[in-house]
């Protein structure tokens, strides 16, 4: 195993070499989880943009900003971008940094795999966005050639027949390279903490956030294969013109919408576990008191994984499922609403009796919660299938979902960055800029969000890019619009405030008085993490009974320590899955389209030949 | 001090609930701002959806004020204040947990029951008398297929007041939904499978509707008008699409030219109206919506313009500027031709 590398000189200090080549084969799971911070950050601000642009086109009916073909593409990249390149590798990052600190071990299971699914992450974004400026590679007479079907890309919308451009080619090959960068990460962390925790942290001695990333890795490696069939299904209808989607040659579209959602579900989980585990972790911090009822809130987290897995079709009722599958899937949905609520009163627990400081981090976890009540009350309203028979696919639902997904897991990962912020670099935000950036954001998100409640039930549907003047809904949209403005005013507070903190005073191993382990070692930590592995007796063992002192580690190392050694081969095999994607891209032309291809298998092989067969000295 | 502020927060999540409730009761009050919304339903089966939507908003509404208003008094309550003690280290009460997790069973189970009993109640069946009407959802526009009255037309679908309907819904190509909020929920139109709606319109009146699942470049282009009628203007309204169309007025130079332009083969062909469009007598197409009686229609291009001189004349002029990826194409037409075409088809009444 590659933990068991070289020997390593340490002491005390920076041992990590610097310069750009030491980060293309980085293997230090806190490097790349900063290389995924910052690369799903520079997607969250594309998808920003991307939803600017889409509020002011709506900001008036009749509104011509866009045309309704850009439109089409940029509510898809929208959604695409948000969840796949924005939320998803954001969580992973702090997976990648926070993870292998909280359960004391020196890096993941399998550094090179980490650094592979990073590269294959960044790529494949790369890929899927390379869509809006390749239209002239195509001959389509358009600059951009984006994915155009939604982000749920419905058959049979997305056949060759009805969509014959590259757009969609771009959506199904894109998907799939950001599936396997999923799956090899998902992999990866169970075997981290199944099997790297430090001695003495047994399972329900895990810190809430690594146990909710831990529920969040199973659901990614049991989800992903879902919708890579539906994806494959989709690829073979498009490229060798099977017809598993084609219904006049007996396919089916439902089935699609079955092997999406079977997926989509579980996602939606992928997305809030590890925004509810960094809640979980930021407010007893700031309550100084511990997390009311660990134990109920990690099994609830489970069983909002598991029955995670049964709801799936409550996106499907207006296709007419039939009584009793509509009342199967209501009640099962409903039942998701009990472990959440739970949470929810645990959490208001945990801050009842203690000593609340409100710095910005706390400030995102308590909006965390005020939203997210918002967004699962709303949830339990379409979870009733005649209601949502009129609720589906209009704004209510946007409304809904984007209260438990920017109010609730994007809220979440900003309380993550200002409470893991001097764990990475070394110095807090600042503070009054961060409390501004809140108070911005949280006006902002429910001022976007909240009218949206009242447009969807006046009848505005999803998906349009222009409305009826006579439908009274230009008030409700004009101030959705001006709410999207002021979001991304916060947004762009923050950014500023990440840049006027470059300089700050050092904060300490410990800057919060936290409990859990990645604050006993330095700020930043050294590249071996902690300079031996800490012994773990309790639940919070910064916070001992009696007192909050740490848990003595000493300065320097002992003796030597083995870490991980860099590799290129990581980013050669991600280099080469992304070529035979751009074969698969031109298969109109069957020559370049196949040697392409090849070229991209044969580096994939050469490399992770290379791979295998690396020696441990760099 | 600190008591009164902390009185005054006491009091704001009812005033939270209070402005979250009066917009809903002020537009209750109101008709006509309103065509599409799902809050003033007009058909017994959109008023059991609105009485079970408005029983589960007032749960929502109890769960909301309660939980928010813990939520909000115990962030001022327990704020750090300069010399407060050291907060207690509890670590959980099994009794309280145990009481929250029954406490939204609870209320869950009372949101099911109605939920249940709805979804039965609304199953699609209709009674044997009911108006049959076969919906087919076409890029982008809607064709009705009355199949016992022998009439079919697009995007205004006419009903009569008081009598059950049975609609049948499916696809000609992708996957669209019928929607029509003050009558009815969505039902979802897909190629090779017929899904089904039942309701009956109680009030008379024009409603707005729209496809509701996307379905490409101008799925917002894609409207609907469902007319309720009196019995009676419901029979003259079927007589009249039944009956024979009438004659071309041979004295009206203007409507003769539109004729022959309509009939004109055109290069490339598919230029050609008759190529697409049935018109009875004329023409037979079916790629686009069947025209016989399109002047007693109050709008065209799937809802989106009226169906008045000039809105013809704008949808003949660019399909495309008004309906963007619309099958019909820009046709090089003169503006002598486009004149013409428009009287023509308002005489097809």
């Amino acid at each position: 195993m590659a933990t068991t590398a070289m020997p390593h000189s340490t002491t005390a200090g920076p041992t990590a070499p610097t310069g750009l080549w030491s980060w293309i084969t980085t293997t230090d799971h806190k490097r790349i989880g900063v290389m995924y911070g910052v690369t799903a950050f520079v997607f969250f601000l594309i998808g920003g943009l991307e939803a600017l642009i889409i509020r002011l086109q709506l900001g008036a009916p009749g509104n011509s900003i866009v045309s309704a073909e850009h439109y089409n593409q940029l509510f898809t990249m929208h959604g695409t971008t948000m969840v796949f390149l924005a939320i998803m590798p954001l969580s992973a990052a702090f997976f990648n940094f926070v993870i292998p600190l909280q359960i004391g071990a020196r890096d993941v299971a399998f550094p090179r795999l980490n650094a592979f699914s990073y590269w294959v992450f960044l790529l494949g974004g790369l890929f899927m966005n390379a869509s809006f400026l390749a239209g002239p590679l195509f001959g389509t007479g358009t600059l951009s050639v984006a994915p155009d079907a939604g982000w749920f890309g419905y058959a049979n919308l997305t056949s060759p027949q009805f969509s014959p451009g590259p757009n969609i080619d771009f959506w199904v090959l894109g998907l799939q390279i950001l599936g396997i960068a999923s799956l090899a990460a998902g992999f990866n962390f169970i075997t981290t903490i199944i099997n790297l925790r430090a001695p003495g942290m047994r399972l329900m001695r895990m810190p809430v956030f690594t146990w909710m990333s831990f529920v969040t890795q199973f659901l990614i490696v049991t989800a992903f294969p879902v919708i890579t069939i539906g994806l494959v299904f989709l690829m073979f209808d498009r490229v060798f013109g099977t017809n598993f989607y084609r219904v006049s040659a007996g396919g089916d579209v439902l089935l699609w919408q079955h092997l999406f959602w079977l997926f989509g579900h579980p996602e939606v989980y992928i997305l809030i576990l590890p925004a509810m585990g960094i809640v979980s972790e930021v407010l007893p911090t700031f309550s100084r008191k511990p997390l009311f009822g660990y134990a109920v809130v990690v099994y609830s987290g489970v069983l909002i994984g598991v029955v995670g897995w049964g709801v799936w079709a409550h996106h499907m009722f207006a296709t007419g499922l039939g009584p009793i599958a509509d009342s199967v899937f209501s009640a099962s949905t409903m039942l998701i609403a009990v472990p959440t609520g739970v949470k929810i009163f645990n959490w208001i627990a945990t801050m009842w009796g203690g000593r609340l400081e409100f710095r910005p981090a706390m400030l995102f976890a308590i909006g965390f919660i005020a939203q997210f009540i918002i967004g699962g009350l709303s949830g339990v309203m379409h979870a009733s299938p005649p209601a949502d028979l009129q609720q589906t696919d209009t704004y209510f639902v946007v409304a809904h979902f984007h209260y438990v997904l920017v109010g609730g897991a994007v809220f979440g990962l900003f309380a993550g960055f200002y409470y893991w912020w001097p764990k990475v670099f070394g110095h807090t935000l600042r503070d009054g800029l961060g409390k501004l950036h809140f108070w911005l954001m949280f006006v902002g998100v429910n001022l976007t969000f909240f009218p949206m409640h009242f447009s969807g039930l006046l009848g505005m549907p999803r998906r349009i890019y222009t409305y009826g003047a006579d439908l009274g809904l230009n008030t409700f949209n004009l101030l959705s619009t001006a709410g999207a403005l002021l979001t991304g005013v916060a947004v762009l507070v923050f950014v500023i405030n990440m840049f006027l903190s470059r300089r700050g005073p050092p904060a300490g191993p410990n800057p919060w008085n936290a409990a859990t382990l990645e604050w006993a070692t330095d700020s930043p930590p050294p590249v071996y993490n902690f300079t031996v592995i800490p012994t773990v007796h309790d639940l919070l063992p910064l916070w001992r009974k009696g007192g909050m002192e740490p848990s003595p580690l000493p300065a320097t190392p002992p003796a030597p320590i083995h870490v991980p050694p860099g590799s290129v081969w990581p980013l050669c095999a991600a280099i080469g899955i992304i070529t035979m994607g751009v074969g698969a891209l031109m298969h109109h032309h069957l020559v370049p389209s196949l040697a392409t291809a090849l070229v991209g298998l044969a580096v994939l092989v050469v490399s992770i030949y290379q791979w295998a067969f690396e020696p441990f000295e760099v | 001090m600190a008591r009164a502020f902390l009185r005054r927060f006491r009091v704001s999540p009812w005033i939270v609930g209070l402005a979250l409730v009066t917009p809903l009761v002020l537009m209750a009050c109101s008709g006509d701002p309103y065509p599409q919304s799902t809050l003033h339903p007009t058909s017994d089966t959109s008023e059991a959806i609105d009485a079970l939507y408005r029983n589960i908003f007032w749960w929502a509404v109890f769960v909301f004020v309660v939980v928010q208003s813990a939520l909000v008094y115990t962030i001022i309550r327990f704020r750090s204040r300069p010399g407060a003690p050291e907060a207690r280290q509890i670590h959980g009460n099994t009794i309280v947990e145990i009481a929250w997790t029954l406490a939204p069973a609870a209320i869950l189970v009372a949101i099911a029951v109605p939920t249940i009993r709805t979804i039965f109640k609304l199953k699609g069946d209709a009674p044997a008398d009911a108006v049959q009407v076969e919906v087919v959802g076409h890029q982008w526009w809607w064709e009705y297929r009355y199949p016992q009255l022998g009439i079919v037309t697009a995007n205004e679908l006419h009903l009569p007041q008081g009598r059950p309907v049975a609609l049948s819904i499916s696809s000609a190509d992708v996957i669209h939904s019928f929607w029509a909020p003050k009558l009815s929920g969505k039902r979802d139109a897909m190629p090779g499978r017929t899904t089904h709606l039942a309701f009956t319109p109680d009030s008379v009146g024009t409603f707005h509707g729209q496809c509701a699942e996307f379905c490409g470049a101008s799925h917002a282009n894609m409207r609907l008008r469902v007319m309720v009628e009196a019995p009676a203007d419901f029979d003259t309204w079927v007589a009249r699409q039944t009956a024979a169309p009438v004659a071309v007025d041979s004295s009206d130079a203007l409507v003769l030219a539109g004729e022959a332009a309509f009939k004109k083969i055109r290069d490339p062909a598919a230029h050609s109206c008759i190529i697409c469009h049935t018109m009875a007598g004329v023409s037979g197409g079916i790629a686009g919506p069947n025209l016989t009686h399109v002047g007693s229609r109050t709008t065209i291009a799937g809802g989106t313009l009226p169906s008045d001189s000039a809105g013809i004349a704008q949808w003949l002029r660019n399909p495309m500027a008004e309906k963007p990826g619309s099958l019909m194409p820009t046709i090089d037409l003169t503006d002598d031709e486009i004149a013409a075409l428009v009287a023509y088809l308002q005489s097809r009444k």
